[in-house]
């Protein structure tokens, strides 16, 4: 994505992240989804089935036949189980842990045929990496980072405006996912889209021909001048690539996390302004030229920056709430100003945000809603 | 996982670590360094403490953290391993001695060439050949419950190449096509989809084959997927021998 953008491709609908809402704290390990569509539910520090104080239908009891309900309860959506997790945070009911607030998955009354049977991995996992065994034992689970329903802005067959650049997958965003994802559709965008995209630059190369080498090599070169400029001059730096790494991670939770607001996102933009500029004082200790892991990490590094700032200055500038943006300062949908994709431009300073009508073919959003109702 | 400061009254453990820097010196050696012990971690969390906190130049390769990508492994305490499946409480309070996996050229550090076990990948054709050809509006190729457990288990296979670091075999002779080439070789083989076995069949029952399977069964010891190569390649050779016979029996239609 951090590729496209500097070379002035828009990068698409960064606002809308997708939370799983059961992953492991610490390693962000995904427990799945099929625990819960195998009957698991969700607890809070009393042992409490917290999602239904959040519109979320009638809790059942776990050997009530009609447990689990499809849309309801531990089966609503990712999204809407990761806002649960938050709010019942805010109100005191979740666990503190080491690496961070968590509540409980419980699988107990599966019991360990069925375990074994239906959900094999989860034990595995829960032993290796938590030292627990979900037959006895409740899982500790938090809402994780899973995937960016935004990416390089791209049209059907995966070409982007740049042309001959082409992007597929999860770097792209082709808006089969518009403001929320289902799970697996990660899936289609990689086997349909690849395959569209993969086409497409067949037929581009039989139009055209020989690409202008010499461009691309003295692009190359320039990069590697300012690589050896900026990470190999000695003496220069005082900031390291952890220390940065570790106060965007945090900046981005805080400020452009679950839920946002004006507020919060002004701050993480003002942040990851800071860090940008903190990241050209780094200065790295190894100056190989044999798999230097740590230049390869001080990139990475810069990337995800440019990532970060898309995604921040898009939320800010979407003052409405839709699927898994929500903002706690514009709650309500605004389909009038806002039944739009966001196009963030790289600029000299922060991004440019534009934004391109959504094309409706067959459905036209709706009200959302879970539980029986 | 977020690595932080270390407190002064926190329990330690060592890593032994090789090192090896070509542009530096032809000589390889090993490093101390002390990292925080915690109950939680695994070598591979030490490993990133180290080059997060201590020393920026450790080279090694990983990704998924989660035993699903297979690009972290080395030998630990000689033995290889996931090093995001191995707990350091498996090991403390004894330091644990970290080097790259064995019988593998070493480019860096911890990092080893690759090109062998790619080069072999590609020879036993590790990927489904169809029968027939078959066209997208025909739809699926339906296969039922009963023949994916044919060959389901060698389909677990992460290419961690932990096998080959095992394999006495490879260690003395690295023409040997290895365990988990000939294990993919048979996860495609047993596939009811397929029908390239006999075009695999000219590696894997090759002079540098199955045949040079010892059964010593370290690569089914050490695999972290339970994929049982060894299983695998006798598997191939009692396969290999039902063929010979009914070709010196039946003339011409001696393969299945």
């Amino acid at each position: 994505m951090a590729l496209a953008y500097r070379a002035g491709v828009p990068i698409k609908d960064m606002e809308f992240v997708q939370y799983h809402p059961t992953g492991l704290p610490g390693t962000g390990i995904l427990i799945t989804e099929a625990s819960r569509g195998e009957g698991g539910v969700l607890v809070n520090k009393d042992g409490y089935r917290y999602l239904q104080d959040y519109d979320l239908g009638e809790a059942l009891d776990v050997n009530d036949e009609r447990h689990p309900q499809k849309r309801t309860m531990e089966l609503g959506p990712r999204d809407r189980l990761s806002q649960a997790f938050e709010q019942e945070r805010e109100k005191g009911g979740t666990l503190q842990g080491e690496y961070g607030d968590y509540v409980h998955l419980d699988v107990r009354h599966m019991g360990e045929k069925n375990i074994e049977k239906k959900i094999p991995f989860v034990r595995e996992l829960c032993r290796n990496y938590v030292g627990i065994d979900p037959v006895h034992e409740l899982i500790p689970v938090r809402p994780v980072i899973h995937y960016v329903m935004g990416g390089v802005h791209t049209d059907i067959e995966g070409e982007t405006p740049l042309p001959g650049l082409f992007a597929a997958g999860e770097c792209a965003c082709v808006s089969i996912n518009g403001a929320n994802r289902l799970g697996s559709n990660s899936l289609t965008e990689l086997l349909v889209f690849g395959t569209r995209a993969a086409r497409a630059a067949v037929r581009l190369c039989e139009r055209t021909g020989d690409f202008a080498n010499k461009e691309l090599i003295a692009q190359g070169e320039e990069e590697q001048r300012r690589i050896r400029e900026q990470f190999f001059k000695p003496g220069s730096g005082n900031e390291t690539i952890a220390g940065i790494r570790t106060e965007l991670k945090s900046t981005m939770e805080s400020g452009a996390g679950i839920y946002r607001s004006r507020d919060s996102l002004v701050a993480t933009c003002d942040k990851i302004r800071e860090l940008k500029e903190r990241c050209g004082r780094l200065e790295l200790a190894d100056h190989s030229l044999t798999f230097n892991t740590e230049l390869t990490t001080a990139l990475e590094l810069e990337y995800m920056i440019d990532v970060a700032e898309t995604l921040a200055h898009s939320a800010l500038s979407r003052t409405e709430s839709r699927g898994s943006h929500q903002r706690t300062d514009h709650p309500k949908r605004d389909d009038e100003k806002f039944l739009k994709h966001s196009l963030a431009y790289r600029t000299d300073g922060d991004p440019r945000i534009e934004y391109l009508d959504v094309k409706i073919t067959s459905w036209p959003p709706g009200e959302r809603v879970y539980g029986s109702k | 996982m977020e690595a932080s400061e270390m407190k002064s009254s926190e329990p330690t453990i060592d890593l032994k670590v090789f090192r090896y820097r070509p542009e530096e010196s032809s000589e390889a050696s090993f490093e101390d360094y002390t990292v925080p012990y915690r109950e939680d971690w695994v070598v591979l969390d030490a490993l990133n403490y180290i080059k997060d906190k201590i020393d920026g130049t450790l080279s090694y390769r990983w990704s998924c953290r989660m035993g699903v990508c297979g690009s972290c492994g080395m030998m630990l305490n000689g033995e290889p391993k996931l090093t995001c499946s191995a707990f350091l409480r498996d090991y403390y309070p004894d330091p644990v001695q970290v080097e790259p996996l064995s019988y593998f050229p070493v480019i860096r550090d911890l990092v080893i060439n690759m090109d062998d076990f790619m080069k072999k990948l590609e020879e036993v054709k590790a990927w489904l050949i169809p029968k027939e050809e078959q066209s997208v509006a025909d739809g699926e190729r339906l296969q039922s419950p009963a023949e994916l457990a044919h060959f389901k288990q060698y389909s677990m296979c992460i290419n961690c190449m932990l096998c080959y670091s095992a394999c006495p075999v490879y260690g003395r002779h690295q023409e040997f096509t290895g365990p988990a080439a000939i294990a993919l070789a048979q996860r495609y083989n047993l596939d009811s989809r397929d029908g390239a076995a006999a075009e695999r069949g000219d590696v894997i029952f090759s002079d540098e084959g199955i045949w040079e399977c010892t059964f010593v069964g370290d690569c089914t010891r050490v695999c972290p997927k339970n994929v049982d190569p060894a299983g695998a390649i006798q598997q191939a050779k009692v396969q290999a021998t039902k063929d010979m016979f009914r070709s010196m029996l039946i003339p011409r239609k001696g393969t299945e």
